[in-house]
């Protein structure tokens, strides 16, 4: 045992990096309340102060500071703090806080633009360099990019996809740092490299070129840490390094990359190990550990990208997905919650409701009473939680798996995801009626496709129709996946955080759909109601007239949730046929992020009586006030959607209630949602963000921003700062179905 | 048995402990002026039946393990459906569901077969006394009586509703009326009072019916809060 393991218990872990091992034979399981939590110290009080002060101002500028002259790279800047003499955890992106990093690998041209968008301008010899010298990401995958796909994403029907900026949905193990120090991941990553042997075919020579960058990287994270004063080469000694180093691994991933999901994953238990030796020993107080939790999570709040204005526009409120997954049950069924669960949420109380981290609580039945009880309170006052059922992952991903962005399980260093945002399924639906012709520009996207000319649509020939579509849509897609990912290893390699996983591994194609809701409704409306298509000269139907009713997904109808589900497993089916670059594992998210807006203005007028340009449901919930049955039943129809054998990277439900409805007391409410979240999950289903608010607050807090400097909302998949949504986006929040009753 | 069901609320969080789905059944004989449900008065066609509801509120079986969650039968007024009420609750009190019946008391009749069945009752008290019922609900208070007795004779838990008109309940002498009117029940679990409030003023419209109150402002919460204490203490004094 090496000196900074004393009082740990021996395991598995001592021989192979295995932090999971470490967790399961060292934690301890807290089944008490709240009560022993502490508040701020002055210290924390002023870090966060100043933050205060600078996110104000940054709020007001959109982008506080940029850094032009150095390029992103793990230890390409200067050493930067808050308040140097009050910072208790360190590190920052850049020299300064909230300055943002210009990160040209994914694409050059995307640089201009969110300069432009700032006026700032690039440091001359970094322009000549990625313009006469350097490839990006974006260069090369357009390079590849077939005419067939390139219609696809112009006309909207594959959007959002990761060809031009970071792919994120990476998260290393950071804790490694912590639990083994640098010099010993350097080790192994060096003795995987000599068994990296045989013929040298393409696959080969690409691991042993990224093994190679993994090792160089692991040494800028330990030169990086040095430029704090800090020596990572061994492991943490106590609770304070431990959170540090673990911190380090995580900085780097956030100077080397600016992909669209940046994520912690899970170290509640894991610090926790930690802050009970140091308790146990009696050098750390109760005050002093959540001192260290406090800034540990101000620097998580000031993690920061530079994006473009349209990129805002997608995924609104500048979020980073700093994603924190919480609690979870081990695969022996025992409780994973520790003190450290309640002190990460805690700081929603010490340091104001905030949308990041993207505080993810692993929910399952075992979870013990007082947590499920805590998490509810949170909720109430906060809005700032999501919740993911650890009885549905856990089978497929272990216990020490974490959530990357929203929903994306993946087990920790052992897992990486090559993000594959999402195909439009409402517009591929109006291809199938249109032959493959856009109704917004009226141009041929797909080919190979006649129009269907009935008079009343026909539900089993625009059925058939539209799964013929999704078959080539699969394949569209899947090709420009393959593309995107090739390159962006090839010209934007994550060299830091894949240091972080061992050397083989797993990959996972995360392909996404959005509109599900409203291509569901749309296949009922033409099953069970008269659907006439208005057409204009070209014969392309840009409107629909639907005379008498039927059924809504939403109202826990099987006649129409059966509907849903087919697609869905349709989708996943056919993008299963086609084999995906590194030999990666398909799955599947209902998930739009914010971007159902984007999407919604995309797509003309459907079936189910939708008007064009109206923007989507968000992920898998129902369309805005389809579900008039109540919640449960909305609850019930999206809980249906098989998380274990078709989406297995998420399926993402945003609830939003009125607080009178959720009980008359404080008491009441808590209990409520408690039971409410049981209810939802012990069915299978997968993802809740909760919401409890007034439809009035967000009216007023649209009207009157000032007024309300902290209003966090909860939306698809991400805490987001109401008051940095765009006005449109706002609106849809407002618009969406509130739970409540007279 | 087939019903006339107006609709279903699957997320009721009001009507009763815990998480209940609440049935709201068509048809009332009252036509209480603050009535924010005048869609409900009329009996429609029929559109449910019994094992069709029992299934529905089986899916919210999972919602139901805390805190006594289940199924409220509201309306309108539930005791009009009697026969299909006596039918459902027989069938959902195997299944082991907890019921409850959100009612004022005016049926037509099998009172007691229909609280054998039942977990709870949610009585709403219209008006303390006979002239100001008749004033209100346009019919007498005996019907209601009625049941009440029978409620007495079942030992079944009560908990009382009272909405709060501005001008007509929230003074002293109501107060003190009301305090005397639940010395007739037994069995009160919890008393609630219920602000009048503008939500279903848009319905009237909709169905082109007379506003009775169209001019009478919101109750205060909070005064209603008030109002609430006050009562609670002199209620409290009176069971001494």
């Amino acid at each position: 045992m090496k000196e900074e393991w004393k009082g740990f218990k021996d395991g598995a872990w001592t021989k192979e990096i295995n932090v999971s091992d470490f967790i399961k034979s060292n934690y301890k399981k807290y089944e008490g309340d709240e009560s022993f939590l502490e508040g701020t110290t002055e210290k924390t009080d002023r870090v966060w102060g100043r933050c205060s002060d600078l996110l104000k101002e940054e709020l007001k500028k959109h982008v506080l500071d940029i850094d032009v002259v150095h390029m992103s790279g793990i230890n390409a800047f200067e050493a930067g703090y808050i308040n140097e003499d009050d910072d208790v955890i360190v590190g920052l992106q850049t020299d300064a806080p909230l300055k943002r990093i210009v990160n040209p690998y994914g694409g050059i041209r995307m640089v201009y633009q969110e300069l432009e968008a700032y006026n700032y301008k690039l440091d001359p010899t970094v322009d000549k360099y990625f313009n006469e010298f350097r490839k990006t990401h974006n260069q090369g995958v357009f390079d590849a990019y077939t005419d067939e796909i390139k219609r696809a994403r112009h006309a909207g029907l594959l959007t959002g996809l990761p060809d031009a900026y970071g792919r994120g949905r990476i998260i290393g193990d950071y804790r490694r740092v912590a639990l083994y120090g640098i010099d010993y991941l350097v080790e192994e990553k060096k003795r995987d490299l000599a068994n990296l042997l045989g013929p040298m075919t393409n696959d080969l020579i690409q691991l042993r070129e990224d093994v190679s960058m993994q090792i160089r990287a692991l040494d800028d994270i330990k030169k990086m840490a040095l430029s704090y004063g800090f020596d990572i080469s061994k492991p943490a000694s106590n609770a304070k390094e431990a959170v540090q180093w673990t911190y380090f691994g995580y900085l780097a991933a956030v100077k080397e990359n600016n992909g669209a999901a940046m994520s912690l994953g899970r170290v509640d238990a894991f610090f926790d190990i930690y802050f009970e030796r140091d308790l146990e020993l009696g050098v750390i107080t109760e005050k002093e550990i959540q001192e260290i939790i406090d800034q540990f999570v101000i620097k998580l709040r000031l993690v920061r990208h530079l994006r473009t204005p349209e990129y805002d526009e997608l995924f609104s409120g500048d979020p980073t997905w700093v994603t924190a997954s919480i609690g979870g049950v081990t695969n022996e069924g025992e409780s994973m919650v520790t003190k450290t669960s309640y002190r990460i949420l805690h700081t929603l109380t010490n340091l104001d409701t905030a949308p990041e981290p993207n505080m993810t609580v692993l929910w399952a039945e075992k979870l013990p009473e007082p947590f499920k009880k805590y998490c509810a309170k949170m909720s109430i006052e906060t809005d700032a939680i999501q919740y993911e059922n650890d009885d549905v992952m856990r089978p497929i991903y272990g216990d020490d798996y974490a959530i990357a962005c929203c929903v994306s399980a993946m087990r920790e260093g052992k897992d990486m995801q090559f993000f594959g945002a999402r195909c439009n399924l409402a517009k591929a639906l109006l291809y199938a009626i249109n032959g493959g012709v856009d109704e917004v520009k009226n141009e041929l996207i797909v080919e190979g496709f006649s129009k269907i000319t009935d008079e009343i649509l026909d539900y089993d020939k625009v059925k058939e129709a539209y799964f013929k579509m999704i078959e080539k849509v699969a394949e569209v897609y899947s090709n420009a996946m393959n593309i995107i990912h090739y390159m962006h290893d090839k010209y934007a390699y994550e060299a830091g955080q894949m240091a972080l996983h061992d050397t083989n591994v797993n990959r996972l194609m995360a392909y996404g759909v959005a509109g599900l809701s409203v291509a569901t409704d749309s296949l009922s409306a033409i099953k069970y109601a008269k659907v006439k298509p208005i057409r204009n000269e070209e014969g392309i139907a840009i409107d629909f007239e639907i005379e008498g009713d039927f059924p809504k997904y939403g109202n826990d109808d099987d006649r129409v949730d059966s509907i849903a589900k087919e697609i869905l497993e349709k989708m996943y089916k056919e993008l299963s046929r086609h084999e995906c670059y590194r030999g990666a594992h398909p799955t599947l998210s209902v998930l739009t992020i914010t971007s159902n807006v984007v999407y919604g203005s995309k797509t003309g007028a459907t079936p189910d009586g939708r008007n064009k340009g109206v923007a989507f449901a968000p992920g898998a919930n129902p369309m805005h006030g389809r579900d008039a049955s109540g919640a449960i039943a909305s609850l019930n129809s999206v809980a249906k959607l098989n998380y274990a054998d078709c989406c297995r990277d998420g399926i993402s439900n945003t609830f939003s209630i009125v607080p009178s409805s959720l009980g008359h007391s404080k008491e009441e409410q808590i209990d409520n949602l408690v039971t409410l979240l049981d209810g939802y999950f012990v069915q299978g289903a997968h993802h809740l963000n909760v919401n409890v608010l007034q439809r009035e607050t967000l009216i007023d807090a649209m009207n009157n921003p000032d007024k309300y400097p902290l209003l966090t909302i909860r939306v698809s998949g991400y805490a987001v700062r109401f008051n940095r949504l765009t006005r449109k986006q706002q609106e849809e929040v407002i618009a969406r179905t509130f739970h409540e009753k007279m | 048995m087939k019903a006339s069901v107006d609709s279903i609320e699957t997320f009721g969080l009001v009507d009763g402990p815990g998480i209940r789905t609440v049935i709201f059944l068509d048809g009332c004989s009252l036509r209480c002026k603050y009535c924010h449900n005048p869609e409900t008065w009329a009996m429609n066609e029929v559109n449910y039946d019994t094992e069709e509801l029992v299934q529905k509120i089986l899916r919210n079986k999972p919602y139901f393990k805390r805190n006594n969650g289940g199924v409220t039968f509201s309306g309108g007024e539930p005791l009009l459906q009697i026969n299909f009420l006596l039918d459902i609750c027989a069938r959902l009190k195997k299944e082991g569901i907890h019921i409850a019946l959100d009612t004022a008391g005016v049926g037509i009749g099998k009172y007691k077969e229909i609280l054998e069945l039942i977990d709870l009752v949610i009585l709403d008290i219209k008006y303390a006394d006979k002239e100001g019922y008749k004033e209100l609900t346009g019919r007498d208070i005996e019907e209601s009586e009625k049941f009440i007795e029978e409620v007495n004779k079942s030992g079944k838990p009560v908990w009382i509703r009272q909405v709060i008109v501005p001008g007509m309940m929230d003074n002293d002498l109501y107060l003190d009326k009301l305090v005397e009117y639940l010395k007739k029940i037994k069995n009160i679990e919890k008393i609630e009072f219920l602000p009048f409030h503008h939500l279903g003023f848009e319905k009237y419209k909709k169905l082109n019916i007379p506003n009775p109150l169209e001019n009478t402002p919101e109750m205060d919460a909070n005064k209603c809060e008030e109002l609430y204490q006050k009562f609670m203490k002199k209620y409290e004094k009176s069971r001494k």
